[in-house]
């Protein structure tokens, strides 16, 4: 068994190619997929790249998401979590008992079925879209003109928030997913977000809607602070994530001329496609970061009570011993299993929305503009290597 | 084979239902598993041990 002893190695953020996670993490996962990392602050924590660590420790509930207790290895984050007090409702940083009393109330809503439910209108919201961007002629920006509003004006209708306040939001949100943000940017945007969503509440107790917000409030179940807490959370887990998806795993087809021409050829390999691509991009950048309440040893390492775990998940995803041809992206490979929505007791509630999002997006896209290209060369898309969830900040188009 | 589902562990999260939609649901209360057919026929093992093994919360367990 060994324990953490003192190096020098820190958590790489730049990437070498726009698709694969950082060499370096690579590196290390063929070197020892659990290794000791350390974290900004100095603490000597731990980096799983391997698939099987990765999601023993994410199933494992004496590890622990409360963020008073985690390091990170970015400066700025890590400031930022010694003073982060969790907004009531905020369940992605509690452990259990309290993260399953919120999420029983939402995942009703979140089901397979419902999600399904929801088709025909996403359907219109994605056909809109396509028509302004043919309106409009190319060039576009597929970030701007449909990979961003396309999941933003879903979550909107589904929670009830206008989406016309999106400008405010969606710079809020950008604010709390930039790693370089500082803690007063971070407590600034995050007041503001709580603020709006709590005076959106309010309304909303006065005036029902047929939304998830207006049946939360009429379940009776939650305080207004503990409401407006659960819809930040789902406002900015619902846009950001979906939104860079599309854009980015739109720019990796375009990349990938086979792959793009077999999804083309055989409209029924989407479901494969979109696992395939969750896998392959693995859009979480940062983490998650879990830390242990209690010694535990794994695969002979003895992680001790109090230490950070950072599981990169892009890695794990990309581990050979569990996906073959792990660094290739093969729209018909069956990658179920893929760690990209998370393990264990928080993951994504969102998935099933992601997906329809996702099946419905990109063909719907691919089928309207048969000879879309990109418009500037590859290397000068602008990737979001300073963002906690990866993608690109700008994807200009042609057709 | 039986199934057995703990509804407790469950956090909603859908796989099974998504994976194996002839044998597992979501309650349209609180998205917990639902289980059509707790002794589905051997000829569906396999179907049945991946929706097990993508649970992420560990709700499913199979008896032989």
């Amino acid at each position: 068994m060994t324990e953490a002893t003192p190096q020098l190695d820190t958590f790489p953020m730049e990437r070498e190619r726009a698709f694969d996670p950082p060499d370096l993490l690579t590196h290390w996962r063929e070197e020892a997929p659990i290794r000791p990392l350390t974290f900004a602050d100095g603490h000597e924590g731990w980096i799983v790249t391997g698939y099987a660590p990765a999601r023993a420790i994410l199933a494992d509930s004496r590890f622990s998401s409360r963020p008073e207790l985690m390091h990170s290895p970015i400066p700025e984050r890590s400031a930022r979590l010694q003073s982060f007090i969790v907004p009531p409702g905020f369940f992605i940083r509690m452990d259990e008992p309290e993260h399953t009393r919120y999420r029983r109330l939402l995942t009703g809503q979140f089901t397979v079925r419902r999600m399904r439910l929801l088709e025909p209108r996403i359907e219109e919201i994605t056909r809109d879209h396509l028509d302004a961007m043919e309106r409009q002629g190319p060039p576009a920006d597929l970030v701007r003109d449909f990979a961003l509003p396309i999941p933003s004006l879903v979550i909107c209708e589904l929670l009830g928030v206008p989406y016309d306040d999106r400008e405010k939001f969606q710079r809020d949100s950008a604010v709390l997913l930039r790693l370089g943000s500082s803690v007063d940017q971070i407590t600034a945007a995050m007041a503001d977000l709580l603020t709006y969503l709590h005076d959106l509440v309010m309304r909303k107790m006065k005036e029902p809607a047929d939304d998830l917000l207006s049946g939360l409030i009429a379940g009776g179940e939650l305080t207004d602070r503990e409401l407006a807490g659960i819809g930040l959370l789902l406002l900015v887990a619902g846009h950001e994530t979906t939104a860079n998806m599309l854009a980015l795993g739109t720019f990796a087809l375009l990349s990938n001329p086979p792959q793009m021409a077999a999804l083309r050829r055989d409209p029924t390999l989407i479901q494969n496609a979109v696992e395939e691509l969750l896998r392959y991009l693995s859009i979480v950048h940062l983490g998650p970061i879990r830390t242990a309440l209690e010694d535990v040893e794994i695969d002979g390492h003895l992680i001790r009570t109090g230490q950070s775990v950072l599981l990169a998940l892009t890695a794990a995803n990309r581990d050979p011993g569990r996906f073959e041809g792990a660094d290739t992206l093969d729209v018909s490979r069956s990658a179920q299993g893929h760690l990209a929505f998370g393990h264990g007791i928080h993951q994504c509630l969102g998935q099933q929305l992601a997906r329809v999002e996702m099946r419905i997006g990109y063909p719907a896209l691919l089928a309207r503009f048969p000879g879309l290209a990109l418009a500037v060369p590859a290397d000068q898309v602008p990737m979001r290597t300073d963002m906690a969830i990866y993608g690109v900040h700008r994807l200009p188009v042609t057709w | 084979m039986k199934i057995n589902a703990d509804t407790d562990r469950c956090i909603g999260a859908g796989m099974c239902a998504l994976s194996l939609p002839e044998v597992f649901d979501q309650s349209e209360e609180d998205g917990t598993v639902v289980v059509l057919d707790p002794e589905p026929p051997d000829s569906m093992k396999t179907g049945v041990t991946r929706a097990v093994n993508l649970c992420p919360s560990g709700a499913l367990s199979v008896e032989e």
